[in-house]
Formats: structure tokens, C-alpha cells, sequence
């Protein structure tokens, strides 16, 4: 018998154009807790994906071991059988199921043909009970909170028999007694011999429980800590594991003069659509000025992408604040109002929200602006394709013809499509929502030149992004989102990896 | 070097074009293949021409009401109450002609105001109560099937006037040559099949021309002239048709006319192009500025609207209104825009095509009568087609992408 319950050696997985995972080792004891910690994009999630069977034995290199046996998992049904669950930040739950139905979907109780009900509710009981929840049996997934629903789902993972439990980001949407019960259950779990896997970027979390810690970077393991040991680590050292590379020269940085303030949002709220009670972004104000580059850091869920497009008009129900563009008042109820005022919004969700795919680069270039190669609602079909020549030459869109699906293009390509969508609206103020995501080194640079050319014709842009490196590397200044709070703003002169990145774990440095 | 330009021979290129029109291909072919077989199936019947002259006379109020399905379809929506408006506002023009004597003038008007009213109930609760057009319209179905039948009193109303006939049942007139009557060469639909021809060849020429100054990739010489010789050859086949047997009949000049209006909609305007941001992807037109639930209300008055027409027609055609008119239009018409390469997903889809899938349709009912198929056996087919229609398209789009 291996000390360790799981022992992942030697991974690599690639993507096209992308290395995710790079010779990550990380081995879990039995019965610890074990953090996974790393930025966004360090690897986490595909690292879990590896392990859970979905990415399948051959679409990665390096050996899993369970029990110190190798594992060759096909599927998620083939981790489950070696004891292993996943829970995901967003629950798998039936919300119409009772949680009985929840908790024994897919291996119902009792014969192939008829579900025993009486020993489905006894040992559902039993499942309930070990995470402390007091609830029945035939409740309704859909009529409990997100805490007690997050429990039913590790109560799920016990009625599997789980052995391993892995917990992505558990508390993310949790409040702070939820949080608190849900830590003190994986206590209860650990101390009868369940190994857990704990990924959350709330660090006061991981390492208030965590027995060991690990540090991925750039899908590379960075290291492992034992936290009851000598080496073990506080807030600001994994801070700085997380982040600890170098600044390389892939930034076009040109010194911007920002002029007035064009756009200013003050005491912004947003109600969360999915529960009332909670505000998704919270009082949050900041400016932007003419000719700038204003980066929105912080980390993914903090509610950055919310905050943006519901300025844009396109998201949840304003509960207060206003917005100014050139000190008069705006009020969007919807994108076309935004549009019309010189706003646009570049999504980071470039194939489900950003593009129609089935339609070729033409007629995604101008479906946010027909009106600008149209008269009377008629469209001049030629001027059409000069505008989208224009455009896909100013680019440099690789195409054989602006016919093209933009189904077929390349992410970089894709990408550029929307960019130009947009910048034919003629903007006052450009917000680009991950500009970089999933694209190659060379379709990003392109793209830094593309921003520091807007902004040199006036355009003040906003960019969110997830990669440390590209909002110091891009921006003028940097506001910082912190569960959809603004925990603080940077000039980019001062601000460094580890300072935003302080700020956007909740950090109190000021 | 911004734009990689790719040489590629004619060969490869009729291989590119023939993958990448598959489905509009197979329509043809099903279309020729049907004509074939009710041909050598009714001995020589089927292609007759007075044959030939009645089928695009059934074809005529599918085809309308095809028209506007391809918009509703493309933009991701279904409407199943097509057949009962057709029904409906067909019996409301037969009541007040031949109940209360309104001029046909009129009551075309009337018609396709009621027509356009309906559009506006279901494109409301469809476009600003957010209830699925499939429930809109299924509810639309039995609401005007019965309000029909109340109006009527479950009674035939006839007959109309002759000017309200004609729109259904006349032809154009001739201009000079007067032979018989029936039979023999008709001057008036021969220039206009001319002048058809003429237009369809030079609008390509320049289209060509225009496409060849903005570097965009035209078909080679040769297969364009095929192109353009073969699709005259059709357009003369259907035109000889009606120039060798009575001329065009006005409900064909209504559904040509609605045909270019609808592709220029499709193609030129921003009302067009929005509904099929809308249909392609939702959250992206959204996101976009595109006002979703307006657009949405207009394709359903639009489809309220065409619907009236086709009730005209319809009615015009049987000289009376029934309880049972229009009844299962809403099958023929949606199994035609299918046919004809619309996705069932929205986004995609042609007026054109939706055209050709409405003389299959048509061509299977016609075969299908003349060969005095029991009408039991004509559903039965009718469903089978409907089915392979959508599952070649779902199977066709999977393996492209």
C-alpha cells in the first residue's frame, strides 16, 4: 500500500497551439486535504478534467495511479468506479428532482426494472446525515439554497462511495456561514478517511484547511507544501508562487497622454439574476479617460464580466448608480441604446455570443452597423464589401475571401472579425471582454497593436482580462474587481503581479 | 501579402461547389425524380401541359405561404396556424362578398387587414410574452379553425364574383394574337417569359462583374455559362409551360412578384439580414443592438399577412369558401421550406429553395391524385417526406461540421 491514495505523474496535455498541463506531478495522501491553487489558465481545471476521465487515457501523456495501481480512464463512469468525484462550481443537480432522485441518479436503488423507494430514502438519510443536513429526503433540489444544494452534492459523491473528492471553487457563490459549514463537513469527511482536492482562489479558505498545498503556474507544478510542516506557506508567499514569472517584452507598451474623462460610472449595482437577494456587482465607480487603457483585473466569477455588460445594457436588472459619457447622462435599456451612444462591447464569448457562425465574415463585420453601409433599411451590398475589405486588409484577417463562414477561421482570426465588428461602430468607448482568450501568441500581439492604435485616435478602451502579465502589460491604470466589489485602482507604474493580485483575492492592502 | 489568394482549378471547384450545395442539388434532383416517376407512373399525364398549368396552380398558395414561413423558420420560430388563417380569412372575404355584397376590391383589402391583425395577436405573444410560436400557433390553429367554422356556420359560402375568381382561377390576357382560346401560343406570357430570362442573365453578367472588381471568387467561364444556360433552360421549361397553355395565371405573376420582393428582403435589407442574425444566434444579435422581439412581431404580421393572401387564392380557386379549407396547409408549407434547405435550427434557409420544396410538395399531391391514390395513403407519404426531408438536413449539417 502507496502513503499516497493518488499519486499523477509526468502529465502533459496539449491543445492545438496551446501546452495546458507541462510535466504536472501531484500526489494526494490518504485522508488529507489538499489545495490546488494556481491564476486563472494555470492549468487547474484541466488538470481535474484529466483525472475525471474527461479527457480520455490517450489524449494526454504521464501516468495516473489510484491506490498506487495505474488508471487508464475512458470516461467519467470509469473515475467514479475507482472511488474518485468531481464537483463542479456549477452543480449538477436536477433543480425539479427531490434530492433522493438527486442523489441516485443514473444508480438508482433497487431493481433494474423498479426503484426501491424505502431503501433509496434510508440510505439517502444516511448520505444526509453525514453532512450534517437536516432536510427530507423528498425535498425539492430546486426549493433549497445554494449551500445546502452544494452539500447534497458531496452527499451525492459519499453515496458513490467516494474516496476522492474534488471540490472546484466550492465556495464561490457560497455566504460566509455556508462557507464556513461546508469546510467544517470536509473536516468531518477527512477524519473518516476521505482525500480531498480543494481548488479555490479564496487563499484565507486554503489555508485555514488545507493539510498540503500545491502551486501550479503555467501548467507546470511549481510546488507542493506541507502546511503542518516547516515549509509551510502564508497569504502573500503562495501569492507569489502563484505569479512568480517574469514580465517578458510581449507588450507593445506606448505611453498614452489620457485626456478628460469620457465615461464615469458611479455606485453601479447589479441584482444577481439567479438569486435577488445577492447584488452580482456592488457599488462599483471608476472612470475612464480619453486615450487610455483602463484594465479590470480580478478573478474569474468576480463579477467583472457582469459589471460590463450590464453598463452595456445587456445584463441583469440595474439596482442603482448611473453612467455618464461626456458628463451627460446616459440611460441604456438595451445594446442598440449603447451602441447608438459610442459604446461597444467585445464578449469573451466570441463563439456564443460574439459571432453568428454560420454566416461569413461580411455579414458579421457589419451586423452591429448596417446602418453605416445602408440607407432606408436597404443595404448597398458593394459598399459592404469595401467596409469589410477595408477592415479584414486594416486586421490582417487570414481569409481566402470575405465570403468565408467564420465557422472556419482560426480563434485569432475569429477574434479579429469581432474586433472589426465593432470597431465599425465607430466607438467612443471600447470594452473588450478577454481580447486575448484562446488565441495564438501573434494573433495576440496583433491585436496589443490594434488597442494602442484606437487609443492613439482617441478611443478609450477598457480591457478585461484574466492574464496578470497582459492587463500590467497593456494598461494605463488597472481597476481591480473583488466579488463584484471595487477593491482597488493602480496606476500602471505602481502596480505589480503581486498587489493586484492581493487585491483581487479580497487582500485589505490599500 | 494580407490576403492569401487560392488558385484552384475548375475541377476543384465544381467539387468545392458541389459538397458545399448538396442539399440545394438533392432538391432538384427530387424534384426531377418525382416528375419522372408520376410521369411513366400516369402515362404521360403527369407532364402534360394542361397538367403542368395546374400543378403551379396548386403550387401558387403554398408557395406564398412558404415565403414567409422561411423568414419565420429562419428566425428560429414554426407557425402551425397557417392553415387555419388561410381558412379563416379566406371565409371572411366569401361572407362579405356573397353575404353582404362588398366589391372584390374590398374584400381583398379587408382580408389581408384581417390577415395582418391575426399576425399582430400571435407576433405579440410570441415577440413580447415570450410564449413559444409552436404554443402561439398551435393555439392560433384551433382558434381560427373555429372561428371559421362559426362564421360560416359550418356551411359552404358561394359563389363569388367573377373579379374574385380571377384571382385563383384567370390568366392573363393576350395582347394580339387570338387563337384558341385554351390551347396555342399565348404573347403576353411569352414576352414576359423574355423579359424574365433577359433580366436573370444580365442581373448575373453584372453580378459577375461586379464580383470580379472586388476580388471575390466568381465560378470559372465555363461553368458560369453552364450555370446560366442550364438555369434559362429551366425558367423556360416552367415559363413554355404557361405560354403554350392558357398564359401565366394571375395567382403565379402574385406568388413571382412576392418571390423577388422576398428574396431582395432576404438579401438587401437590414430587416432581412437581422432575422437571420436572430435565427443564426440569438445572444449575438442580442448583443449586437438587433432588437429581437420587434423583429420577431414583424415576421409574424408579415406571415398573418401572406397567409390572408393565400386564403384569397385559395378561395378564389374553389370558387367558395368550406369549413375544411386550408385544412393540413401548415404540413405542406412547413415540408416545403424544410425541403428546400431551410435548417430547422434557424439561421439558414432560402426563398428560392423554399419555392422548389413547394412544387415538390405540389408535384407529390398532383402525381398523387391523378394516380387516384386514396387520400388516406397521400398523408401517409406526405408524413414519411417530411420526415427524410429534415433528416437529410440534420444529417447533411453534421457531417459538415
Amino acid at each position: 500500500m502507496s502513503e499516497h491514495i493518488l499519486e499523477m505523474s509526468n502529465i502533459v496535455k496539449d491543445f492545438p497551439g496551446v501546452r495546458a498541463l507541462d510535466d504536472v506531478s501531484f500526489q494526494v495522501k490518504s485522508g488529507e486535504i489538499h489545495a490546488l491553487v494556481g491564476e486563472n489558465g494555470a492549468g487547474k481545471s484541466t488538470l481535474i478534467k484529466v483525472l475525471s476521465g474527461v479527457h480520455p487515457n490517450g489524449s494526454y501523456s504521464g501516468r495516473i495511479l489510484v491506490d498506487g495501481v495505474e488508471q487508464q480512464f475512458q470516461q467519467i463512469r470509469d473515475s467514479e468506479d475507482v472511488g474518485i468525484a468531481v464537483i463542479y462550481q456549477e452543480l449538477a443537480l436536477v433543480p425539479q428532482m427531490s434530492v433522493v432522485e438527486n442523489l441516485f441518479l443514473g444508480v438508482e436503488r433497487g431493481k433494474p426494472y423498479a426503484i426501491d423507494w424505502d431503501t433509496a430514502n434510508s440510505e439517502a438519510r444516511e448520505c444526509l446525515d453525514e453532512v450534517n443536513l437536516d432536510i427530507s429526503p423528498k425535498a425539492l433540489i430546486r426549493n433549497l439554497g445554494i449551500g445546502k444544494q452544494q452539500l447534497v452534492e458531496i452527499a451525492k459523491a459519499i453515496a458513490k462511495k467516494a474516496r476522492i473528492l474534488v471540490l472546484d471553487e466550492p465556495t464561490a457563490a457560497l455566504n460566509e456561514q455556508d462557507s464556513a459549514n461546508l469546510l467544517e463537513i470536509l473536516r468531518k469527511l477527512r477524519d473518516r478517511g476521505v482525500s480531498c482536492i480543494y481548488i479555490s482562489h479564496k487563499l484565507n479558505e486554503v489555508i485555514e484547511i488545507a493539510d498540503s498545498v500545491t502551486v501550479l503556474r503555467d501548467g507546470k507544478t511549481v510546488s507542493t507544501h506541507d502546511m503542518q510542516g516547516p515549509d509551510r506557506l502564508d497569504e502573500p508567499r503562495i501569492v507569489s508562487l502563484m505569479v512568480g514569472r517574469e514580465l517578458t517584452e510581449r507588450f507593445p507598451r506606448v505611453e498614452h497622454t489620457p485626456g478628460e474623462v469620457v465615461l464615469q460610472v458611479q455606485n453601479w449595482s447589479v441584482q444577481d439574476p439567479d438569486n435577488p437577494n445577492k447584488k452580482i456587482v456592488d457599488a462599483v465607480s471608476f472612470d475612464v479617460r480619453r486615450g487610455e487603457i483602463l484594465g479590470v483585473a480580478g478573478l474569474m466569477g468576480a463579477g467583472r464580466t457582469e459589471l460590463m455588460m450590464s453598463i452595456f445594457g445587456a445584463y441583469g436588472k440595474r439596482v442603482g448608480g448611473t453612467i455618464a459619457l461626456r458628463g451627460k447622462q446616459l440611460d441604456i435599456r438595451n445594446p442598440g441604446d449603447a451602441i447608438r451612444v459610442g459604446l461597444a462591447y467585445v464578449t469573451e464569448d466570441r463563439k456564443g455570443k460574439g459571432l453568428v457562425l454560420g454566416m461569413d465574415i461580411r455579414h458579421n463585420t457589419t451586423l452591429a452597423a448596417l446602418r453605416a453601409v445602408s440607407r432606408f433599411s436597404i443595404i448597398d451590398l458593394f459598399e459592404e464589401i469595401r467596409t469589410t475589405e477595408q477592415y479584414v486588409q486594416a486586421l490582417r484577417i487570414k481569409t481566402p475571401s470575405i465570403e468565408q463562414k467564420v465557422r472556419n477561421l482560426s480563434g485569432g482570426n475569429q477574434q479579429k472579425v469581432v474586433l472589426g465588428k465593432w470597431m465599425l461602430t465607430q466607438p467612443e468607448v471600447l470594452i473588450l471582454d478577454e481580447p486575448t482568450r484562446g488565441i495564438d501568441v501573434g494573433a495576440k500581439f496583433e491585436i496589443y497593436k490594434v488597442m494602442n492604435e484606437l487609443v492613439a485616435k482617441g478611443v478609450c478602451i477598457v480591457m478585461i482580462s484574466s492574464e496578470l502579465p497582459e492587463v500590467l502589460g497593456m494598461s494605463d491604470r488597472v481597476i481591480v474587481i473583488h466579488q463584484g466589489t471595487l477593491s482597488g485602482e493602480l496606476h500602471w507604474s505602481e502596480a505589480t503581479q503581486e498587489k493586484t493580485m492581493t487585491l483581487a483575492t479580497g487582500g485589505l492592502e490599500k | 501579402m494580407t490576403r492569401q489568394k487560392t488558385e484552384q482549378s475548375s475541377l476543384h471547384m465544381l467539387q468545392d461547389q458541389l459538397r458545399q450545395n448538396i442539399r440545394q442539388y438533392a432538391m432538384f434532383i427530387a424534384l426531377i425524380s418525382i416528375g419522372v416517376i408520376f410521369t411513366v407512373l400516369t402515362n404521360g399525364v403527369f407532364i402534360s401541359p394542361r397538367n403542368l398549368s395546374n400543378l403551379l396552380l396548386q403550387t401558387s398558395f403554398i408557395g406564398i405561404l412558404a415565403v414567409g414561413m422561411v423568414l419565420v423558420i429562419v428566425g428560429g420560430h414554426i407557425d402551425l396556424s397557417v392553415g387555419s388563417i388561410v381558412g379563416f380569412t379566406g371565409g371572411f372575404a366569401a361572407v362579405l362578398q356573397v353575404n353582404y355584397g362588398f366589391n372584390t376590391a374590398t374584400v381583398v383589402i379587408l382580408a389581408l387587414a384581417l390577415g395582418a391583425v391575426i399576425g399582430v395577436w400571435q407576433g405579440f405573444w410570441i415577440a413580447y410574452r415570450a410564449v413559444p410560436a409552436f404554443i402561439v400557433t398551435l393555439a392560433g390553429m384551433l382558434i381560427f379553425r373555429g372561428a371559421l367554422i362559426a362564421l360560416t356556420g359550418g356551411q359552404t359560402v358561394a359563389p363569388l364574383a367573377p373579379g374574385f375568381r380571377a384571382i385563383g382561377q384567370g390568366y392573363i390576357p393576350r395582347l394580339f394574337v387570338n387563337v384558341d382560346a385554351v390551347a396555342g401560343f399565348h404573347d403576353l406570357s411569352f414576352l414576359i417569359a423574355v423579359a424574365a430570362i433577359a433580366a436573370y442573365v444580365l442581373l448575373a453578367i453584372r453580378a459577375r462583374t461586379r464580383r470580379k472588381r472586388y476580388e471575390l471568387t466568381n465560378l470559372p467561364m465555363p461553368l458560369f455559362i453552364a450555370k446560366i444556360v442550364i438555369v434559362g433552360s429551366m425558367m423556360w421549361f416552367v415559363f413554355s409551360i404557361m405560354v403554350s397553355y392558357r398564359g401565366i395565371p394571375y395567382s403565379i405573376m402574385i406568388l413571382m412578384a412576392l418571390v423577388l420582393l422576398f428574396v431582395y428582403i432576404t438579401n438587401n435589407t437590414t430587416f432581412g439580414r437581422h432575422v437571420y442574425a436572430i435565427g443564426g444566434n440569438r445572444e449575438a444579435a442580442l448583443l449586437s443592438g438587433i432588437n429581437i422581439k420587434l423583429k420577431t412581431f414583424w415576421i409574424f404580421v408579415i406571415m398573418g399577412g401572406l397567409s390572408a393572401l393565400s386564403g384569397l387564392v385559395f378561395t378564389a380557386r374553389l370558387n367558395a369558401a368550406t369549413a375544411g379549407a386550408g385544412n393540413l396547409f401548415e404540413l405542406d408549407t412547413i415540408a416545403a421550406v424544410f425541403i428546400g434547405g431551410t435548417s430547422m435550427r434557424g439561421g439558414e434557409g432560402t426563398v428560392v429553395g423554399a419555392i422548389v420544396g413547394a412544387l415538390v410538395m405540389a408535384s407529390l399531391n398532383n402525381g398523387m391524385s391523378l394516380m387516384t391514390v386514396p387520400s388516406e395513403y397521400q398523408l401517409i407519404v406526405k408524413g414519411l417526406i417530411l420526415v427524410l426531408a429534415v433528416w437529410f438536413d440534420a444529417s447533411s449539417r453534421s457531417s459538415n461540421s
